[in-house]
Parts: C-alpha cells; sequence; structure tokens
C-alpha cells in the first residue's frame, strides 16, 4: 500500500458526514457573494448592454443619454481599459467588442446606484450596429467550414481494413444537444480596491487564480496586486471555470474607476444568454461489428459546437475523443475532432467536459445496432466490455477493468435485473398504450487534467498554540462536499477530532497558482496537498512527542486528539499539551504542503500517452414507463453500482453519484437549449433562457426508486487514503435512462425494432420514436432545432 | 377614495414589526428582505420557477374542520410586491432556527445530505416547514414516491428546483419529519387568527401601490385611474417586473377584497370567488368538481398556487391557461363587476384575441360560476416536458355525458392552440349523438387534431401539437372505458 493511499487506524475519512456548511444552508446563513453586497457600504451595481443580433459591427456607441438617467454612475468602455481588453486565455475574447459574435454579447456595462438605475442607464446608451451573416447550427459552420483551434487525430489499427472485414457494418450520424448549467446562483463578483490600490474580488469562480490573472491583465496590474476569494459557489457544474473572469474584471474596472465598491450580479436571463453551456456535439460514425457482436472497429468525426470563441473548446474535444469507446474494447479506432465556430455563447466546461459527448456516441451507436444485430442491448455491452490487459485507443492500460464486471454483476443481482426484465415483457404484452424498458449501462471515465501541468497543488495549514487547526486549500466549495473532505483528510492526518479543524474560504493569497477545481479532482489534488502539510506538522510534533514519551519518533501515534506510543506502556498526551510543548520549543507549527500527480503523460499532437492517474467505473441500470399517447415517461427504478475507491465521505459521495445522475437525465431526456435559427430579426437569440422555458429535473424527475451503493473493495492505490474522484463519472451513468426510453418506445412495435432516439429525449422526441416504431415509414416532422436524424446503413 | 392613506405600512418578518419606509411600488418581497440584511431567501431566476426565494407568510386557514385559523403559507418572495404584505406576517429560514438550534425541517434536511451547494436551500426549507405545518396533514403510514408516511405531500416542493442533490435526501428529509412537537411556536400561531388585510397606499417617486379595502372602492379607483395595474397574486405581473423590466404608475391589490373571496356552493351551481387562490380552492372544493381537482396539482407549481387566483388566471387572458382549458369544458360563466353593476358573460365569450377579452378597463372578474350538475365523464390533459410545473404546449379539459352509450353532450375546452383558450366545437358535434366506441372516438380524434390553429416554438412543434390534440381523446376514452373494450 502506497504511503498517501494508506489510512491509519479510525481514521475520521470515511466517516458518513453532512456537508461541512449543511448547518448553514438551512438556515440561509450561509454566506455567498452576492449576500456580502448588503454587507459593503457604497456598492454600485453593474448592468450589460447587449447586442440584439448574432453577428454585427458595433459602428457607434454613444454613452452620453445613459448619464441622464438619475444614479448612472460610470459607463464602462472598451477606452477604460488600462491593461489588456480581453476576458479569456486563448487571446480571443475581447471584454468590450467591436464585432458582436453572438446575441446577448455584452458590448459595454453601466454603472448605478442601484441596479434599477444601471438598468435604465444600460437601456438609454445608443449603440449602432451593421449586422452580418451568421452561423446558428452546427450543420451551417460545416457547410461553411467554419472551425476554430486544433483539429485533433486519434488513430489506432487498421480501421479501413478491420471494416472490410467486418461482419456487419453500420453507420449513423447523430447530433445531440448542449445544456444549461443552472447552477442555482448566477454569475456574481463583487469588487473592492483598499489605500494600497489593492484589488480584493469576491467571486463565484471555480478558478480563482485564474480569476486573478485576467483580472490583472485587464487592470494592467501584476498579479500580486490582486486577489480573488470564494467563500463558496451556489452550483458551478464547470460554468465557473473559465466564464467568471469577464465578470471579475468588470466589476475590478469599475471599483478602480469610481474607486467604490462594484457588484457584478448576472440575473437568469443575462447569465443563460452571456455565459457558455455544454458544447452539442454533431457525430458521424461507421462501425464494425464481428460475427459475434464484437466491436472491431470504430470510425468518426465528432463536430463539437464551440460557440463564437475558443474557450475550453480544445480540452473538452480531447476529452470526448478520448472517452468515445467508454467501457469497450475497439481494436481498431479512428476519431476526427472539429470544434465548430459559430455565432453561439462560448461554450465551455460542465460535468464530464466532453467525455459524456464522446460516450454518448458510443451508447447510442450500441442502442441502435443491437436490435439490427439481433443481440440483447444488455448483452452486447457487456461482451464488448474492456479487460485488464487491455489498452485504449490512446495507448493507456485500463487498469482495474474487472471493475466494471464487478459493478455490473453486482447492479444485475440487486437490481433483480433479470426477474425484472420478464416483468417488464409481461407488461408490455398487456399494455397496448404504455410500454417499459429496462437497460443497463457503464461507464470508464479517466481522472486527471489532460493538461499535465494543471495537476498539482497547493495547501498551508496552521496549527495555532492552543491545537486548534486551521487549513487552507486551492480547490473551491461548489456544494460537491470538497470542504468536507478536505477536513476529514486533515483531521485524519494529524488525528484529531474534526471539531477541531476549521477552514477558511479559498483566496489567492493564501495559495496561489491553483488549478481549477476540476475535471472530478479536487479532493484528489487539494486532499493530498493538505496531507502533506499535515505531515510536516506532524512528524515535527512525532519529534517532539518522541522526546516527552521517550520513545522513537517512529513510534509515536496520533488518533483522536491523543499522542501516545504503539505500546499502550509508553504513555500518551492530549494533542492540546503536546502542541503547547512544541510551542514552546520554538517548533513550527504551520506548513505549506503541495502534491503533484506522479506517472502522468501525454502528447496533445499525436494524441497519445498515460494522461489519466486512474479510471473511476460505474454501473447504472434504469427502467422507465412511456405513454404511447403522449410521449411522456416516468422513471420508475434505478439501480447503481459505483467506484469511488475507499469512500472519503460516503454520504457525500452518494450524494455527487445521485446528483450528477439525475443532472445527466436532465441534459439527456429533458432540457432543451433552443436556438433561433431562422431568418427572422432574432436570428441567433436563445429562446429558452429562463426557468419557465428551460426545464430542469424536479422531484418529479427523480426515480421512484433510487438505490446507489458504493462498490466496495474499491481501494485506489496512490491516491489519498485510497479514494477515488466521483464529481463527473456518476453524470454519464445516465445513458440508462436514455436508453431504457429507446427500449421502451421500440416495444410499441415489432420485435427487433431499431429505434432512433433524439437527444434530448423529451416527450415529444419520444413520442415520435413510437411513432416510427409503430410504423416504421413515419419521418420525424423537422424542429427549430434542425436536428438531424441519424440513418442507418445495413449489415452485411 | 383619493384621501391619503397615511403611510403606516409595516410588515412583521421573523417576530419583528419593521416599518416598510421608501420602497417602491414594484419592489419585490425578496429584493426587501435581502437588503435588510435577510439574505437566506435567494434569487434564482426571478420568475417564480425556482422556489429559492420560498418565504412563509401566516394566511387564513384553508379548512376551518381543522382548527387552524392560520395556514404557514410558502410564496415565492421574488414575485411578491414586499408593499402587498403590508400588516402581514412573514418569516424566513433564518426565522425558524439557527445553525446552533435547527428547526426539525432543517435539521432533517441538514444530517441526511439534503444540501449541497445550499443554494436553493433555505427555500426548501420554506416550502417544507409549510408542509410541516400542514393543519391538514396527517401520516397514516401508507406511502408511495409522492407520498410520506407522515402524510407530507412531495408536490409542496414541486416549485423548488435543486441542482445538485437529485432530490433523493430531500424526499427522504421530507418522509422523516415528525408532528410539531408540543410548544412549537408556529404551530401555537396557527391557532390564532391570521393578520387581517389592512388598506395600504404606498407612494413613492410617482409610483403608487394601493390596496382598497372593499370592491367598491376598488371599482371607483379603476374608473379614475384607467391605466391601474391590477393584480392579486402576482405570480404574472412579478415576472414582467422582474424580467422584462415592465413599471406601473399605479398598481392595485385585489387578491384580499372579501367580496372576491366568497366560495358558495349552491343547488344548482357552485361560485368561486375570484380571489381565492388555486390553493384555497383545491383545499376547499376537495374533489367535488372532479375535472378542476386533476387540474389542480397541474398547475404550477404549491409555491405559485399559493398566490395565483382564478380570476388572475382567467384576467391574464393568456392563451395557454391552465383553468380555462377545463373551465371552458365545465360551461364556466365569468361574473364581471363594474361601479354600473354586475354581468355574466359566458368564458367561452370571454376571451376575444391574444390576451384580449370583452372586460372593459373599470371591470374586476369577481368570481367564476360553474353550472351543476356536472358532466360524469371528464379529464384534463396538460402537454408540457416537465411532468409538473411546466408551461402546457396543449391543454385539453374534457365533460362529457354519456348516458346509454351515447355521448348526450360533450364539451371540450383547449388551451395553447391558438390565440386564446378556445372550445373544440367540431369534435363536439363529432361526438354528440354517437354511440361512445373506439370507432366514434377514432374520427371525433382525428377532428380534434385539426382544431385550432398549433405554432411551432420552444415548447412543441405544430405537428406534435396537434398530434396530441387527437392521441387525447383516445386517451380520454382508453382511460374511461371499461378494460373489457380495450382492444388489447
Amino acid at each position: 500500500m502506497s504511503h498517501l493511499s494508506e489510512r491509519p487506524e479510525n481514521p475520521v475519512v470515511g466517516i458518513p458526514l453532512p456537508h461541512e456548511s449543511a448547518a448553514l444552508h438551512v438556515t440561509g446563513e450561509a454566506l455567498y457573494t452576492d449576500d456580502l453586497v448588503g454587507r459593503t457600504a457604497g456598492a454600485l451595481h453593474a448592468w450589460p448592454v447587449q447586442a440584439p443580433h448574432a453577428h454585427a459591427m458595433v459602428t457607434g456607441l454613444r454613452p452620453e443619454p445613459a448619464y441622464d438617467v438619475p444614479g448612472v454612475v460610470r459607463v464602462l468602455t472598451a477606452a477604460d481599459v488600462p491593461g489588456v481588453n480581453d476576458a479569456g486565455v486563448k487571446h480571443d475574447e475581447p471584454l468590450f467588442p467591436t464585432e458582436v459574435m453572438f446575441h446577448g454579447h455584452a458590448v459595454c456595462w453601466v454603472l448605478g446606484e442601484t441596479q434599477e438605475a444601471a438598468r435604465l442607464g444600460a437601456a438609454a446608451v445608443e449603440v449602432d450596429y451593421e449586422p452580418l451573416p451568421s452561423l446558428v447550427t452546427v450543420p451551417e459552420a460545416i457547410a461553411a467550414e467554419s472551425f476554430q483551434g486544433a483539429r485533433p487525430h486519434l488513430e489506432r489499427g487498421d480501421v479501413t481494413g478491420a471494416l472490410d472485414d467486418a461482419a456487419h457494418v453500420f453507420e449513423g450520424e447523430f447530433e445531440f444537444a448542449g445544456q444549461e448549467h443552472f447552477y442555482l446562483e448566477t454569475h456574481v463578483s463583487l469588487a473592492l480596491v483598499d489605500e494600497a490600490g489593492q484589488v480584493l474580488v469576491h467571486s463565484s469562480t471555480q478558478h480563482p487564480s485564474e480569476t486573478q490573472e485576467i483580472v490583472a491583465h485587464v487592470l494592467g496590474l501584476p498579479s500580486h496586486a490582486v486577489t480573488v476569494q470564494c467563500l463558496r459557489m451556489g452550483g458551478a457544474f464547470g460554468g465557473k471555470e473559465m466564464q467568471p473572469h469577464g465578470y471579475a474584471a468588470i466589476a475590478a474596472l469599475g471599483a478602480t474607476l469610481t474607486g467604490r465598491p462594484v457588484r457584478l450580479r448576472l440575473n437568469r436571463t443575462q447569465d443563460m444568454t452571456m455565459s457558455g453551456k455544454r458544447h452539442g456535439f454533431h457525430s458521424t460514425w461507421r462501425v464494425g461489428f464481428d460475427a459475434d457482436g464484437l466491436l472491431v472497429a470504430l470510425e468518426a468525426t465528432l463536430t463539437a459546437d464551440g460557440g463564437w470563441s475558443l474557450d475550453l473548446s480544445e480540452p473538452v474535444l480531447a476529452r470526448a475523443l478520448c472517452h468515445i469507446d467508454n467501457a469497450y474494447w475497439v481494436p481498431n479506432v479512428r476519431v476526427d475532432g472539429r470544434i465548430a465556430r459559430t455565432h453561439k455563447t462560448s461554450q465551455t466546461a460542465f460535468r464530464g467536459f466532453g467525455g459524456p459527448q464522446g460516450m454518448l456516441v458510443m451508447e447510442d451507436l450500441l442502442g441502435r445496432c443491437a436490435p439490427l444485430l439481433g443481440i440483447d442491448p444488455i448483452e452486447l455491452r457487456r461482451r464488448n466490455f474492456y479487460r485488464s490487459h487491455h489498452t485504449t485507443p490512446y495507448g493507456q492500460p485500463v487498469r482495474h477493468a474487472d471493475r466494471l464486471e464487478a459493478c455490473w454483476d453486482q447492479v444485475a443481482e440487486s437490481g433483480e435485473v433479470a426477474r425484472r426484465r420478464t416483468e417488464i415483457a409481461e407488461f408490455n404484452r398487456q399494455n397496448p398504450h404504455s410500454k417499459r424498458g429496462l437497460a443497463m449501462t457503464p461507464v470508464k471515465f479517466g481522472i486527471s487534467f489532460n493538461l499535465t501541468a494543471f495537476n498539482q497543488a497547493g495547501a498551508l495549514v496552521h496549527v495555532y498554540k492552543d491545537g486548534s487547526v486551521l487549513i487552507n486549500h486551492g480547490g473551491t466549495e461548489m456544494g460537491q462536499g470538497l470542504h468536507t473532505k478536505m477536513l476529514q483528510v486533515a483531521a485524519t492526518t494529524l488525528g484529531v477530532p474534526l471539531e477541531r479543524v476549521r477552514l477558511a474560504p479559498t483566496r489567492t493569497d493564501k495559495v496561489p497558482n491553483t488549478s481549477a477545481t476540476a475535471a472530478s479532482s479536487g479532493a484528489d489534488l487539494n486532499g493530498a496537498a493538505i496531507k502533506n502539510a499535515c505531515e510536516q506538522i506532524r512528524e515535527r510534533l512525532a519529534q517532539v512527542a518522541g522526546g516527552r514519551l521517550g520513545i522513537s519518533p517512529n513510534d509515536v501515534r496520533f488518533e483522536a486528539g491523543t499522542v501516545r506510543g504503539i505500546s499502550v506502556a509508553s504513555g500518551s498526551i492530549s494533542w492540546d499539551e503536546l502542541v503547547n510543548t512544541a510551542y514552546h520549543q520554538r517548533v513550527q507549527l504551520w506548513a505549506a504542503g503541495f502534491y503533484r500527480t506522479e506517472g502522468l503523460h501525454w502528447d496533445a499532437a499525436s494524441m497519445r500517452g498515460e494522461p489519466f492517474k486512474y479510471f473511476a467505473y460505474g454501473v447504472a441500470a434504469a427502467e422507465v414507463e412511456v405513454s404511447g399517447f403522449t410521449g411522456a415517461y416516468t422513471l420508475r427504478r434505478v439501480d447503481i453500482v459505483h467506484d469511488v475507491g475507499d469512500s472519503l465521505s460516503p454520504l457525500i459521495d452518494i450524494g455527487q453519484i445521485e446528483g450528477g445522475f439525475v443532472q445527466g437525465a436532465g441534459w439527456l431526456t429533458l432540457e432543451d437549449l433552443r436556438w433561433d435559427a431562422s431568418d427572422g430579426p432574432t436570428r441567433g437569440r436563445l429562446a429558452t433562457q429562463a426557468a419557465s422555458t428551460y426545464k430542469l429535473p424536479s422531484f418529479s424527475e427523480m426515480p421512484e426508486v433510487f438505490r446507489v451503493t458504493l462498490l466496495e473493495k474499491a481501494h485506489e492505490e496512490g491516491a489519498v487514503y485510497g479514494s477515488k474522484a466521483v464529481g463527473e463519472p456518476p453524470l454519464m451513468l445516465a445513458f440508462s435512462v436514455r436508453e431504457a426510453l429507446r427500449e421502451a418506445a421500440a416495444a410499441f412495435g415489432p420485435a427487433g425494432t431499431s429505434v432512433e432516439l433524439a437527444s434530448p429525449a423529451t416527450p415529444e422526441a419520444v413520442f415520435w420514436a413510437i411513432e416510427r416504431a409503430r410504423t416504421p415509414a413515419t419521418p420525424e416532422p423537422g424542429t427549430d432545432t434542425g436536428t438531424a436524424e441519424p440513418v442507418l446503413a445495413g449489415g452485411r | 377614495m383619493s384621501q391619503p392613506i397615511p403611510c403606516t405600512a409595516s410588515i412583521t418578518v421573523n417576530g419583528d414589526e419593521v416599518p416598510l419606509d421608501g420602497i417602491a411600488a414594484h419592489t419585490t418581497t425578496l429584493d426587501w428582505l435581502r437588503g435588510r440584511g435577510l439574505t437566506g431567501a435567494k434569487e434564482g431566476c426571478a420568475e417564480g420557477e425556482c422556489g429559492a426565494c420560498s418565504v412563509l407568510v401566516a394566511r387564513p386557514g384553508t379548512d376551518p374542520e381543522s382548527g387552524a385559523a392560520t395556514e404557514w403559507t410558502a410564496v415565492n418572495a421574488c414575485l411578491v410586491p414586499v408593499a402587498a404584505l403590508d400588516g402581514q406576517e412573514v418569516v424566513t429560514s433564518e426565522g425558524l432556527g439557527t445553525s446552533s438550534e435547527l428547526h426539525p425541517v432543517q435539521r432533517e434536511l441538514a444530517v441526511r445530505g439534503g444540501s449541497q451547494c445550499g443554494y436553493c436551500t433555505p427555500g426548501f426549507v420554506c416550502s417544507l416547514a409549510a408542509e410541516f405545518y400542514r393543519p391538514t396533514r396527517t401520516g397514516d403510514g401508507a406511502c408511495d414516491h409522492e407520498h410520506g408516511p407522515n402524510g407530507v405531500d412531495l408536490h409542496a416542493l414541486s416549485g423548488n428546483l435543486c441542482r445538485c442533490t437529485g432530490y433523493r435526501p430531500i424526499r427522504d428529509a421530507a418522509f422523516a419529519l415528525a408532528s410539531p412537537e408540543p410548544g412549537d411556536a408556529f404551530a401555537a400561531r396557527q391557532a390564532e387568527a391570521p393578520p387581517a388585510p389592512r388598506p395600504t397606499r404606498i407612494a413613492v417617486g410617482g409610483a403608487e401601490f394601493v390596496r382598497p379595502e372593499t370592491l367598491a372602492e376598488a371599482l371607483d379607483l379603476l374608473v379614475e385611474r384607467p391605466e391601474a395595474q391590477v393584480v392579486a397574486g402576482s405570480t404574472d405581473w412579478g415576472v414582467e417586473v422582474n424580467i422584462r423590466g415592465v413599471r406601473a404608475p399605479l398598481v392595485v391589490a385585489v387578491d384580499r377584497l372579501p367580496e372576491l373571496r366568497g366560495l358558495t356552493l349552491a343547488e344548482d351551481h357552485v361560485e368561486i370567488g375570484a380571489a381565492l387562490t388555486l390553493t384555497e380552492i383545491e383545499r376547499r372544493l376537495d374533489g367535488r368538481i372532479p375535472l378542476l381537482a386533476e387540474v389542480f396539482p397541474q398547475f404550477a407549481s404549491r409555491l405559485i398556487r399559493n398566490s395565483a387566483t382564478i380570476g388572475g388566471n382567467i384576467g391574464t387572458g393568456s392563451p395557454i391557461g391552465d383553468t380555462p382549458p377545463a373551465l371552458l369544458a365545465l360551461d364556466a360563466d365569468v361574473v364581471l363587476a363594474s361601479p354600473r353593476g354586475e354581468r355574466v358573460v359566458a368564458l367561452a365569450d370571454y376571451f376575444t384575441g391574444y390576451r384580449q377579452s370583452v372586460r372593459a378597463d373599470d371591470e374586476l372578474i369577481r368570481a367564476v360560476r360553474l353550472p351543476l350538475p356536472l358532466a360524469p365523464v371528464t379529464g384534463f390533459h396538460k402537454i408540457a416536458k416537465r411532468r409538473f410545473d411546466d408551461i402546457s404546449s396543449v391543454a385539453v379539459g374534457y365533460a362529457l355525458d354519456v348516458t346509454g352509450g351515447t355521448v348526450v353532450r360533450a364539451r371540450i375546452g383547449l388551451g395553447g392552440v391558438a390565440a386564446t383558450p378556445l372550445r373544440a366545437v367540431a369534435t363536439e358535434d363529432a361526438l354528440v349523438g354517437r354511440p361512445w366506441t373506439e370507432d366514434t372516438v377514432r374520427r371525433a380524434a382525428a377532428v380534434l387534431a385539426g382544431e385550432g390553429t398549433p405554432m411551432d416554438d420552444h415548447r412543441a412543434s405544430a405537428a406534435y401539437r396537434s398530434a396530441m390534440l387527437g392521441q387525447s381523446l383516445l386517451r380520454l376514452f382508453h382511460d374511461h372505458a371499461d378494460r373489457e373494450e380495450v382492444p388489447a
């Protein structure tokens, strides 16, 4: 067992604990960035002037009329920027654009004494636009060859030869939608300038260091002049990895120019029309199976809808390519990736980060091909699982592939899948107007940032003279329970009760140069850094304790606030007393910790290497019931077995699995981003820009029966206390819902019907799938998304 | 009437009476609370869809037999103008408990992992607290996935969105709640009378908020000030204020006018006061009108139904409007009051165009009247992306009288297929006088699929809307036909 993954006796990690802020959440005492505004005297409020065109040149901008509005203090324009007029890391996102690149793009910002004044001021600003032709859909961008960034290519084996020799070859096209993050807390920043000109920005950001860097470069300041703090976020899901920077920069710019605090909080409409979303993708594919239904070759082109700027589209696309295999061994693979440039919001990170999109292509084609192969989809999937000697198309060994089968068999058994499928068949035989379906799907998800440099983290741990402990780390809390886990790690490493440890808000002046809290890596990276800092302190204290107890420092043990020798006979002292003693011996009681993930390498150009520390595995079985009258459905039961290693915090981990699953089900079945692709005056406008038109799962979408189990004996060698990442992988367990809907729709048709299902599989989409199953010649009437329907070539 | 009412407006918040000074007519309760440092309630959507702003208001009890004169009622603070709460009592998540002394609802949510990011949580706490204190909540141990053994109806949370948890731990917390302990101050408060509505006049910056005391005063005011914006629960107006920046020089609140809050169960009709909320109607009718009982759970969310009134739902004139399709099927009349007196208009004749009606500027909807007896075969089919708390792409209300195997009378109301809610007259004709058989239904369904002029939009395609009309009648037949008549 490695040093990092080894647990001491009676550790605080592994205990199921509620979120460390739960009592503050439920009473409303927990503070979020916008809650600080009332505690900040004299704050100004910012409001954007949003362009009403998908693509246009700004030919004139007259802020003067805004100043006639009572309470308007300042209009911020490009002329006010002392540093670089850019809010992105790719230098393609001007903070104040002269070319409008999407409907709702903010061309300038108004500061007012009240939000009402800023709003009215923004309405008074006069802007002249020269409209330009726009590309709104991915097919439009493909036709115009409007691409941006890298064109990655992933290849292994001889695809052409394998397809030529395959017993069955199918091909298809599949376009599927993106997803709005809809964190309940919209983007918000509050900027203040202190007496020394230091800029402090409270920001709801997953990436404080990058927010700091962007603010600094917009203001023309060195990074040390800007501090970014994130108390906690009201949800983020990737949407606050890259997107907060520009809003923080606007607030900071306003604060430096006016000398007053500036608050920028987007309302929901502004947030939905301006901030990036999950990439929708277009895909074309050819797949070959042998006579036994084993995959022999896959050829695909994935086109991500990047929106107007590059943002994180390149790494998102790279992860999509690296996950198109999902859990399946495909000996011959050729995948090309492209990023469409469209006149939409800049699509960005969203839980799974391209992984879900790559895997959806595979799960969709398996669901469609299984009936054509005459193989039960549950059997087809299991038959094609990776085995432990296999490697991924990019060359990484699939360690612990046996856990796929372990999860699968456990779900099948505890979920009584065989018995229920018999019952479902009987139900379907008796009910002409409603049908049930049950599907199982696996997840294999690579953990680590593809970009190796990001796989590092820092922490700062203070032990005070009274024995109390304060920890800082570079990760941010967005509800995922990272801080809870970090408290457990610190208490475990120092051997103190949990209540002796407090965690301070994430700040760039405490831990510098941090990576985004993203890629599910927060606990792995920051936990190891905290552990490292705590170990430095513990080792110094062990020296002191060894002296006091008259034993070797190597034999000192720290547990539950007591420090003792291995042998009972050697006696013990309390943690508090030891700390006090150490202080008087002039021993340093604080430490900075650091961690870098070892053993990673990745060549982005050749798309080869071992970019992931390990894979997270999971399996879900979902059962749905679909109405033949409407296409509406209910999610009757979900069983999940998921591999989180040795859980650091089981209640938190189960919460992540359940929440991720429901969020994934929302993406695949309910959440419907509709952009106006017509040639009318509102072309490019997001038609679903509010909670009333963009529907998230509510309690009625929760599975009626929801059973989540953590895979046992799942110790992960080489990760902090044997645990595994959990943030993103469970989202993709929701493929089981989509596949169950496909099964249920197929049950309306003759046996062996292959069903094509749009994504999201809204009741309308399911209804058309049912209609096609009932009467195979029914085409889907066009909708305004222009969803392209897949076409299947025959087997041979 | 024009005499200024002295500005003594105030609200009792978490037990403290606080003056309402310097507020604008459009200031929402949410913004006002947050401005006072009560930041527990959050803005998630500003249109009453997410419930992050939910707070409790002391409202009149809906069940006299329960002994509760007052009910803690959860509402969306983002929609209710704070001026509308003059003289009322409000409790926020901060008022229910503190982190060192959690309320039972807070404790269950906290220990079971019911919060992750926590942003929606204070709203869930308030919605769930309202259900915790619901006087008619009696658990008999029977439960399903929407009803706890403790009598908790999960629909109490249908207006609260959580993006993190997937809801399971919230459901577990809701189903684990016991009854309020003896001595629970909030439970005790329910035994006392609720705060009476009081006349209000608030004028700041050239805009006024007025709550008249009587219907006569309200009607006089409408004559005097035709530009007045009439509001009841503000569930529509609040969205206009927040999302579209609409402001009005004069807002007149009619939701507590006693003349608009009657419920009459007569021999030959039921009269429902226009200012009764959907929740009040639902609980006081208690299933007496099965078609409406089918509508209520599908009408927005509990949070909205606690504020939204039936008069308001008709008055906004939405082409979708959840109650009009059902009310059309029930042959409802609208009672309009003006200084000239009252007139009765058939709902079928009420709507004249997109958000237009026969109601004059000086008229108020006083009541909705439903003739009795009720037709035996009824159904309400709402088609939407999400099962609950979504706006219909199509809604169909049915009231059919099938006697001796023959359809003798048919009323079908439609929403979402034209500029106004409308009757499916051609379909009705295709049914009446014919046998209630699959053959008749299939022919009539084809007619129904051609009713109205459905559009393509972000909710649904026109083709789906038409298909849903036709499917709807097949579904009604399937739901009402004897099982042996259904082809296997």
